[in-house]
């Protein structure tokens, strides 16, 4: 248990309010991890993750994590794992937690005051929540995108070179130079932006932008990459842009995405996870879950008549 | 039967009234504003009117016989007790020989400042060939004699009634005729200290003992503003102490100046033994006045950061202390200063808490380090303000316009500085 202190307050995250039927029975036990059951714990939504939490080669493993904004319950018992490589979107209504997920996986919820988690994630088998384990570093391993695009208001080459500058990554100036390079052009923004590495990252289109966080978090070389909605505030051209590059990405990096837009999740990932009201409803492959929905919620959901 | 109306009836029946209401606010906001011009452009006017004439200065050229005699006597320099006062007396003389009596002469000599005599000693001082020639001098006139010239005495009142006699002004219009009146720019008043003669008093030292307050003031006021914003805003717990010393720093900065006087009084002189009247005591002082100014506009100037730039640089690993100063710092710059430059420019206008340590003493001399007894400009103004002599009116307004001006310019750096460092995100 842990308790983060930092500035800020956070967004409405609704309690769970109606209890809502368990319809599918309670789910299978596998690899070795114990599912919550949510019944047991008192929890008003009641039952079980449907679906399969479990995967192989798992990095990243969420044990009945809880995440609490004062007494505000945003997140209970959630179980997940996290492949190597694999594309994880995690889907649902707004203020269903996602989000707030999402940032418990690389510690962004420290700076929330009110913010505390319980629960184990591990990262190669690793608590990081551990008292020895500082954020900083478990940032380096886990890089963000956020949902505006939020380039620092300095030159293109500077933006990506940050990550890098402060890890102390690169030896010389050429070996910096090197890594900018790489970085821009796996993000795709190379050849729009190599003759003008100078100008502000600021003048850069909103789609550019995004590239260019995208390019600025792999800079750091991270093992896995969350992002937070990151199209939803761009038009649908970068939108496509930033999938394709989702799908390079993916055949080195784990990335787990949130997303309000199915096609989007159905377009990119491998495995869908569905959030409702705090509670990890349901998680299988892609394809099930968009075509075979095992939780009444879930099929609610992605046919459109909830959220 | 009663006619229903439509909704564009009733919305077309309330627009008179609301065109009248919008007018009556428009005029009253505008009459407002006129007013306020109104009574800004008359005290620049009157400052104006009343203080340019004291950048002019009235003098005298005399012929000045620089007898070695008194000078030298014995072939031996003696500029410490040399009569200098007498030789610009005979210069005097003898350009109106037929004066005599001893009262028609010391009225006589009355007609140029005891400046003269400093001008001639430094002149010697600077040459010593010039002794035992007869050099042509513009000495300064009496500040009675400027203020004749500049129209301030009117020769048609009751003689007991004016500072200069019928005699005297008779000999100003005979110098006039002959030539030997002229106006020129008044360097005194930018090279001299105070002092009790109008026509030699200056605001250097004043401006000199502002300076080097502000000089402390800022470089005590600013990085400890500077810190304790960044802390309280970035590091600091949010808990029932931090609400509580936010709340005493709003009312720090709503404490009269003069009581910060009392306490720089109480401890930093009574106390600590630090020299009265002294820059430095006023530069603490100033401080204390000008942290709370600048903590507010520091932590504003943080807030105002967006966070994202703050969650971008988190999500990257940079640590708090890199977000800080590598990403909220340089943002939030431009506004830190402004918030120093406004709280460094009331430190300036400030004279109540300067009464209190004793910079409010007559001091001649243009202090030439912190703990040299000084005044400082708001002050300088006070003092002459306070003053008898009639020429002193035109140089509390021209100390005046010079306190705006630098406040002026200070203002137009804070402008300036935030248009040129702002950055867009």
């Amino acid at each position: 248990m842990r308790i983060t202190t930092m500035t800020k307050t956070i967004a409405d995250n609704p309690p769970p309010q109606a209890p809502v039927p368990n319809e599918a029975g309670g789910a299978e036990v596998t690899g070795g991890i114990v599912l919550p059951d949510f019944a047991e714990q008192k929890t008003e939504l009641g039952g079980k993750t449907v679906g399969s939490v479990t995967c192989e080669e798992p990095m990243m493993v969420a044990d009945d994590v809880n995440v609490y904004y004062g007494d505000n319950h945003a997140i209970q018992h959630v179980t997940l794992e996290i492949a190597k490589k694999e594309v994880i979107a995690l889907i649902g209504p707004s203020g269903c937690g996602k989000s707030t997920f999402l940032r418990c996986l690389n510690r962004m919820n420290d700076t929330i005051e009110t913010a505390r988690v319980t629960g184990t994630i591990t990262l190669d088998g690793k608590d990081i929540y551990r008292k020895e384990q500082d954020p900083v570093a478990l940032r380096a391993r886990v890089g963000m995108v956020f949902q505006k695009p939020n380039p620092f208001p300095k030159s293109i080459y500077d933006n990506v070179a940050y990550g890098p500058r402060i890890h102390g990554l690169a030896g010389d100036r050429a070996e910096l130079d090197h890594i900018v390079h790489t970085s821009l052009d796996r993000a795709g923004l190379l050849k729009e932006v190599k003759d003008r590495m100078d100008e502000p990252g600021t003048s850069l289109s909103g789609g550019q932008q995004q590239r260019l966080c995208i390019a600025r978090t792999i800079a750091v070389n991270p093992e896995i990459i969350l992002m937070d909605e990151p199209c939803s505030a761009l038009d649908p051209i970068a939108t496509a842009r930033i999938e394709d590059l989702m799908d390079e990405l993916c055949e080195d990096y784990a990335i787990v995405i949130v997303t309000h837009s199915m096609q989007q999740a159905a377009r990119v990932s491998r495995r869908v996870a569905y959030f409702h009201l705090g509670l990890l409803v349901e998680v299988d492959s892609t394809d099930k879950i968009f075509t075979n929905p095992q939780h009444k919620l879930t099929e609610d959901y992605i046919t459109g008549r909830i959220g | 039967m009663k006619e229903q109306l439509t909704t564009q009836e009733k919305v077309e029946a309330g627009m008179a009234r609301r065109r009248r209401k919008e007018y009556l606010f428009r005029s009253v906001g505008i009459i407002a504003t006129a007013v306020g011009i109104l009574f800004l452009a008359v005290f620049f006017a009157s400052l104006i009117v009343k203080g340019s004439t004291a950048f002019k200065q009235t003098f005298v050229q005399l012929d000045i016989a620089l007898d070695p005699e008194v000078i030298a006597p014995g072939g031996e320099l003696d500029l410490e007790y040399a009569d200098f006062d007498g030789l610009v007396r005979d210069g005097l003389r003898a350009q109106f020989p037929d004066v005599n009596g001893r009262s028609d002469r010391r009225e006589l000599y009355r007609l140029v400042s005891v400046g003269a005599a400093y001008q001639l000693r430094a002149l010697v001082e600077k040459d010593r060939e010039v002794v035992g020639t007869t050099q042509t001098l513009w000495v300064p006139a009496s500040s009675n004699v400027d203020m004749l010239i500049k129209g301030n005495i009117d020769a048609n009142v009751d003689e007991a009634l004016r500072t200069l006699s019928d005699k005297q002004i008779a000999w100003v219009t005979a110098l006039q005729d002959d030539g030997r009146l002229r106006s020129q720019f008044n360097t005194a008043l930018f090279s001299n200290g105070d002092s009790r003669e109008p026509e030699l008093a200056g605001i250097k030292g004043a401006i000199m003992g502002s300076f080097y307050m502000l000089l402390v003031t800022i470089s005590l006021s600013f990085p400890i503003g500077v810190a304790a914003a960044i802390y309280l805003e970035e590091f600091a717990p949010k808990n029932r102490w931090s609400d509580l010393i936010e709340v005493n720093i709003n009312n720090l900065a709503a404490v009269p100046s003069i009581v910060f006087g009392l306490l720089g009084l109480a401890v930093f002189i009574n106390w600590m033994s630090l020299p009265r009247s002294a820059p430095l005591v006023g530069g603490l002082v100033l401080s204390l006045l000008t942290l709370p100014v600048i903590i507010i506009a520091s932590r504003a100037a943080i807030k105002a950061v967006p966070p994202s730039i703050r969650e971008a640089a988190l999500g990257l690993g940079a640590s708090q202390m890199q977000v800080v100063f590598h990403h909220v710092l340089p943002l939030a710059m431009p506004g830190m200063l402004t918030g120093a430059i406004i709280g460094m420019s009331r430190a300036l206008g400030e004279s109540a808490p300067l009464l209190m340590i004793g910079m409010v003493a007559f001091i001649v001399d243009v202090p030439g380090s912190f703990t040299d007894p000084a005044t400082a400009l708001p002050v300088q103004i006070y003092l002459w303000a306070d003053s008898p002599e009639r020429a002193f009116a035109e140089r509390t307004s021209a100390a005046i316009i010079v306190l705006l001006g630098f406040l002026l310019l200070m203002n137009l750096a804070a402008v300036i500085m935030r248009k040129r460092m702002e950055r867009k995100w």
